[in-house]
């Protein structure tokens, strides 16, 4: 990315203004994840530490083909398996993709502290630069679907990239190169919510899934990934996918009236104080109040002797 | 018994050594905790984290000295615990306030040992300082809680905050006291002591307790 800079449209802990708001002529890009025609081959969970170079971690045997309970530090792309009996009986297995979801209101961006040290590009990629990463976990508490992770090792957090350096050199994410069904597909969001909606409308009409859908969530402004589902009703379904994710209402409440309740607590204390002083000065002893009390305390006889031994 | 006592200088000691120090023990974590905690909470003061040794060890000791700083709240309520506990006098103090603050100090109830704005300052430390505590951990843990334990994360980030910020609205106003305002009184927490006069003025009826207890020791 030469010009990777210009192409910044977000940054956390940043005050003023950033470098490439409304500068780039860049395309919104998106992943779509189609669960109903996923196999569960977990192609995409290997490509995506092989690309990335990841270290192996071990696996958890837990009664499904899941390779573990949830992603982790070094383990950014996870196939959540699901048995789900049906209400007609039947069972079905739903296997989900689960990834950072690149929120177009990213909730790991706005709790973040640490300056940069997550940004979000034009392209709607967010992503993290753990050289700025102080490893605070605010992140984690800022994220409605679970993905930062902290790792114990480098002490900062890491996740999903959407393969930034592949994508700015114009190739797709190695888990899209990686799949061979070809569930997984990428490119602009616009075509991608097209793709999906013509995906969805075939399960509904075609295939019998009356409540198929697209999972887009709108309460974090839309992701860069999105799902088809064959039961667009029921996301928990799959993987615990939540329903309506927002940023948590803390995390919200945090950085917008508490900050400005509290700057302005701040401020004003410290300008009351001032203002006291100046108008008021200080609480002292006058001179003759010091001497009646010395005076005061011979009388009672408890002052010692000049010269007396304690 | 009282721990005060007349000073072969003629002046009052008001605080012991170990009141003296366990009170720096409390200010002295606190003030680093306050500062590096106000660099996570703006932007605009993220360098006081730069200036504290850099980003991420600022971070990485902001929670151990934390600790440090709730060891000593501990001991001060170990040490003043019991001498904090509101009084009538008290309640006079806080009706005579708007006297207190524009100097008509004849027209202010004087005070025992602790006067009532001491104590809720103590109190306000106290209860802050256990909040502080146990949404800090949360915060300093956060990794270990579990997904469907996520909401004690989103009650750390708020709690933790709200919680700083009203013991930096007591800070600011104890600094100011102690050290501008009233003449005389960081001098107790330095050295220890304080002149007749002042214990007479600010705190006449643990001045007369001490006088009592003095005399008594002839």
């Amino acid at each position: 990315m030469g010009q990777a800079s210009t192409e910044i449209v977000r940054i956390s802990g940043h005050a003023g203004t950033v470098p490439g708001a409304g500068l780039n002529r860049e395309f919104q890009v998106c992943k779509l994840v189609d669960t109903t025609t996923c196999i569960g081959c977990k192609a995409c969970e290997v490509a995506c530490l092989e690309w990335n170079g990841l270290t192996f971690s071990e696996t958890t045997f837990d009664n499904s083909y899941q390779t573990m309970p949830e992603t982790q530090w070094n383990y950014w792309n996870l196939i959540k398996f699901n048995e789900h009996e049906t209400k007609d009986g039947t069972l079905q297995l739903l296997m989900r993709k689960d990834q950072c979801m690149h929120c177009e209101d990213p909730g790991c961006l706005v709790a973040c502290p640490a300056e940069a040290a997550i940004v979000q590009y034009a392209n709607g990629i967010v992503d993290f630069q753990q050289a700025n990463c102080i490893g605070c976990g605010y992140c984690v508490s800022g994220c409605p679907f679970n993905i930062p992770k902290f790792s114990p090792t480098a002490r900062k957090v890491f996740k999903c990239t959407l393969c930034n350096d592949r994508v700015s050199v114009g190739l797709e994410p190695a888990c899209i190169k990686a799949c061979p069904t070809g569930c997984l597909h990428f490119g602009t969001k616009p075509e991608m919510k097209v793709l999906a909606e013509t995906r969805a409308e075939q399960l509904r009409t075609v295939s019998g899934f009356a409540d198929a859908g697209v999972y887009d969530p709108p309460g974090v402004g839309g992701t860069h990934v999105i799902y088809v589902l064959h039961d667009a009703k029921n996301p928990e379904l799959y993987g615990g996918l939540p329903k309506d994710p927002h940023i948590p209402w803390t995390v919200q409440l945090w950085k917008s009236p508490l900050k400005w309740l509290g700057n302005f607590a701040i401020i004003g204390g410290l300008v009351g104080v001032f203002v006291h002083y100046l108008r008021f000065g200080p609480k002292t002893v006058p001179p003759d109040e010091e001497k009646s009390a010395e005076q005061e305390a011979l009388a009672e006889g408890s002052t010692p002797q000049p010269g007396a031994k304690p | 018994m009282s721990i005060s006592q007349i000073l072969a200088s003629g002046r009052v000691l008001r605080y012991t050594f170990h009141e003296r120090l366990v009170h720096w023990l409390a200010a002295v974590p606190y003030i680093y905790c306050m500062l590096t905690g106000l660099a996570f909470w703006s932007p605009w003061l993220f360098w006081l984290a730069v200036v504290f040794g850099g980003t991420t060890i600022s971070r990485e000791l902001h929670p151990w000295v934390g600790l440090i700083f709730v060891v000593a709240t501990w001991a001060m309520y170990e040490m003043w615990g019991r001498q904090m506990h509101e009084t009538e006098l008290d309640k006079q103090f806080w009706r005579a306030v708007p006297h207190y603050i524009r100097n008509e100090d004849e027209l202010v109830p004087s005070a025992d040992r602790f006067n009532a704005g001491q104590k809720l300052l103590f109190w306000g430390f106290f209860w802050c300082g256990i909040l502080l505590l146990l949404s800090g951990l949360i915060l300093w843990f956060t990794e270990l809680v579990p997904w469907n334990l996520r909401y004690l994360r989103y009650f750390a980030v708020i709690v933790h905050p709200s919680a700083a910020l009203l013991t930096i609205g007591l800070f600011i106003i104890h600094v100011y006291m102690g050290t501008a305002m009233e003449r005389g009184a960081f001098g107790s927490v330095i050295r220890g002591d304080v002149s007749v006069g002042w214990a007479r003025k600010y705190h006449r009826v643990w001045y007369e307790h001490v006088l009592r207890d003095a005399a008594a020791r002839k």
